[in-house]
């Protein structure tokens, strides 16, 4: 197997995988299922790794899995692919709005296992589709999903996850996006679960007026580590790029964000931006953000910020002289918080379900 | 009835509040006015339970109950609403939300129903009218964008939903234009009743020819240094607070 990236990697500066070195996984055990949400929506459920024909629905743009060779840079994306056997592959045809299909993943298991789920979208010219895509389980396992998606010209992909992964798990994502002319690349993560987490993306803005949403919120608190890395590289002129990325830290909980802009020669009328905001609700809580503007063109505009805070004390006493109890009105300050990082989810269906995941953080111990 | 006996505040090393002694019986408006920096916010701050000021000295009793003790939310359910000089701006707080939020709170703690959104809706609807405010209002972030005259109506609807026993309004009128004046008047003067009282803190006799006091108070570097009938607002008006302070 590929060796896992050390914190040698500028890449991985910030998360630390020697705890997940020290672990043997052993190959999935056969997946218990589990109950799952009734949206309505057509779905592919995978347990422990492995596509479950019977919980799913069917999906009419949804084809088999086929191995892939991979010579990556990417070490995780490497092992993914040495290991691979399973995942979903989605392909919607040019001119075709194939709605919203539910990508569910879901283990457990009495000891330590590893999958690694290899997911492609595909969507040709003009194509529109929404993935939601659920992470849950129990016990202790490492998910390491790659996603490859290719957008041809003016097709629009939203892709929305909830990870909720297991309080115990290590949860690893590669995403890669290829986004061409007029195409539009919506994502926003929800990193709820896991104990050592990591989104990375790589979006490629290949032809004019591609644009890239990539936001996050991150919701972490005990002693939980999540990153959300992205790599934009604007390599076409007139492609846009946002991230909004929203992080609640609780407890002696880290949270990560490094975002890089790479924007190539040639690539004018250049928009990108970058937010990382932080809420510290504990001192023992640590946020660290990388922003990296990487720029070969003149005519380009490109801005990041970051900030990191606790909650405003006028804030929070305003809303308790109207009568609303502390916790209520921390809460309610923390969803005002988030609001921004979710522009991109209005699809009902995930809105309701990323509502009830964050309403449950509050809850959680 | 609200008595405030012999309070001492302070903010850090700072005495701000030295030996406040006020009450205001049940169904009067009694106005405090008084130079900048008296302490005039900082009473309405102890009174509705902000943190950071230290009380050191003396009570201060709401309908029989010593409410020092009590948390800001118990208090808004007692009855005490204040209107802030300054209204926070609320981002990514749906004022809709917010007031409903608001209101269903403190109807639990005081034992009535909570409302449902429709039934909500009607009401705040009723209440944005009243106060000739724009509908959209109940739609944006709270203060968000608003001005300054807007913000202060929105601190009178939300004093209308919340419907107080005990309303402190901290400067409302500051800022605001002669009609809008008329209006936040009319909305303090619709909820007179005998088990309402309020404390008017203003700088200028104006809004005391709208909402007609009952007493009005001079507080100066910390105390209560004069009280009379409404006259003395016209007194002050034409003679300024010299000399008062060392009364
Ligand atoms: N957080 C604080 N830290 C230190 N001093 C403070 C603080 N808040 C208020 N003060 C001081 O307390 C004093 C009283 O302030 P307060 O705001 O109560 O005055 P006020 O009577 O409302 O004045 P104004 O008419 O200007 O609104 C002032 O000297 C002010 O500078
Ligand atoms: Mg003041």
């Amino acid at each position: 197997m590929t060796a896992l990236p050390t914190k040698k990697l500028e890449a991985w500066r910030y998360t630390d995988l020697r705890p997940l070195s020290g672990i043997s996984f052993v190959a999935p055990p056969v997946g218990a299922a589990p109950a799952l949400p009734d949206l309505g929506l057509p779905r592919l459920v995978f347990l422990n790794g492995v596509f479950n024909a019977a919980l799913s629905s069917p999906f009419a743009f949804a084809r088999g899995f086929a191995p892939v060779a991979e010579d990556s840079a990417l070490p995780l994306a490497q092992i993914n692919a040495e290991q691979a056997h399973d995942g979903a592959t989605l392909h919607v045809p040019a001119g075709v709005d194939a709605g919203t299909v539910l990508l569910i993943s879901h283990a457990t298991g009495d000891v330590p296992f590893a999958f690694h789920l290899r997911h492609r979208i595909t969507l040709g010219e003009g194509a529109r589709l929404t993935v939601l895509e659920i992470a849950k389980g129990e016990g202790i396992y490492w998910h390491n999903p790659v996603t490859d998606i290719t957008l041809a010209a003016n097709a629009a992909l939203t892709h929305i996850r909830v990870q909720e992964e297991s309080r115990a798990a290590y949860s690893l994502a590669t995403i890669r996006a290829s986004v061409a002319a007029s195409a539009s690349y919506e994502h926003f993560t929800a990193t709820i679960g896991g104990q050592l987490s990591r989104t990375e993306i790589h979006a490629a803005l290949t032809g004019p007026g591609a644009l890239a949403h990539l936001n996050a919120a991150q919701l972490l608190n005990g002693t939980q580590h999540g990153d959300f890395t992205t790599v934009v590289a604007h390599k076409a002129p007139g492609c846009a790029s946002r991230q909004t990325v929203k992080s609640v830290l609780a407890d002696t909980a880290r949270g990560v964000f490094q975002g890089r802009i790479e924007v190539a020669r040639g690539a004018q009328q250049t928009d990108g931006f970058q937010l990382s905001q932080a809420l510290l609700l504990s001192p023992g809580a640590e946020m660290d953000t990388k922003p990296e503007l990487e720029i070969f063109a003149d005519d380009v505009k490109c801005s990041h910020g970051a900030t990191v805070g606790a909650l405003d004390e006028e804030q929070l006493f305003y809303l308790r002289s109207r009568g609303i109890p502390e916790a209520q009105a921390r809460a309610m300050l923390i969803r005002a918080f988030l609001e921004a990082a979710l522009e991109p989810v209005t699809q009902k269906e995930a809105r309701t379900l990323l509502e009830a995941a964050i309403n449950n953080w509050w809850v959680q111990p | 009835m609200l008595e405030i006996k012999n309070l001492h505040a302070r903010i850090g090393e700072k005495e701000i509040l030295r030996g406040v002694n006020l009450t205001v019986p049940d169904g009067e408006i009694h106005a405090i006015m008084g130079p900048n920096g008296a302490g005039k916010s900082t009473l309405s701050y102890v009174l509705s339970g902000r943190d950071g000021y230290e009380v050191t000295e003396g009570e201060v009793i709401y309908n029989g109950q010593n409410i020092l003790d009590l948390p800001p939310e118990d208090r808004a359910a007692a009855g005490i609403f204040l209107a802030f000089q300054y209204p926070v701006e609320l981002p990514g707080v749906g004022n809709a939300n917010f007031l409903r939020t608001a209101l269903n709170a403190v109807r639990r703690k005081r034992g009535q129903e909570e409302l449902d959104a429709v039934a909500f809706l009607k009401l705040a609807r009723a209440a944005v009218k009243s106060l000739h405010m724009k509908e959209d209002f109940l739609k944006r972030n709270v203060n968000v964008g608003f001005s300054g005259g807007e913000k202060k109506r929105n601190e009178m609807l939300q004093m209308a939903l919340l419907k107080p026993g005990l309303a402190i309004l901290d400067e409302t009128d500051s800022g605001l234009d002669i009609d809008a004046l008329k209006i936040v008047a009319e909305g303090v003067n619709a909820l007179r009743a005998p088990d309402f009282s309020a404390l008017v803190i203003t700088h200028y006799q104006r809004l005391l020819d709208h909402i007609v006091p009952d007493v009005v108070h001079v507080l100066a570097a910390g105390r209560i240094v004069r009280s009379g009938p409404k006259e003395l607002a016209l007194e002050l008006e034409a003679r300024g607070y010299a000399g008062l302070e060392a009364a």
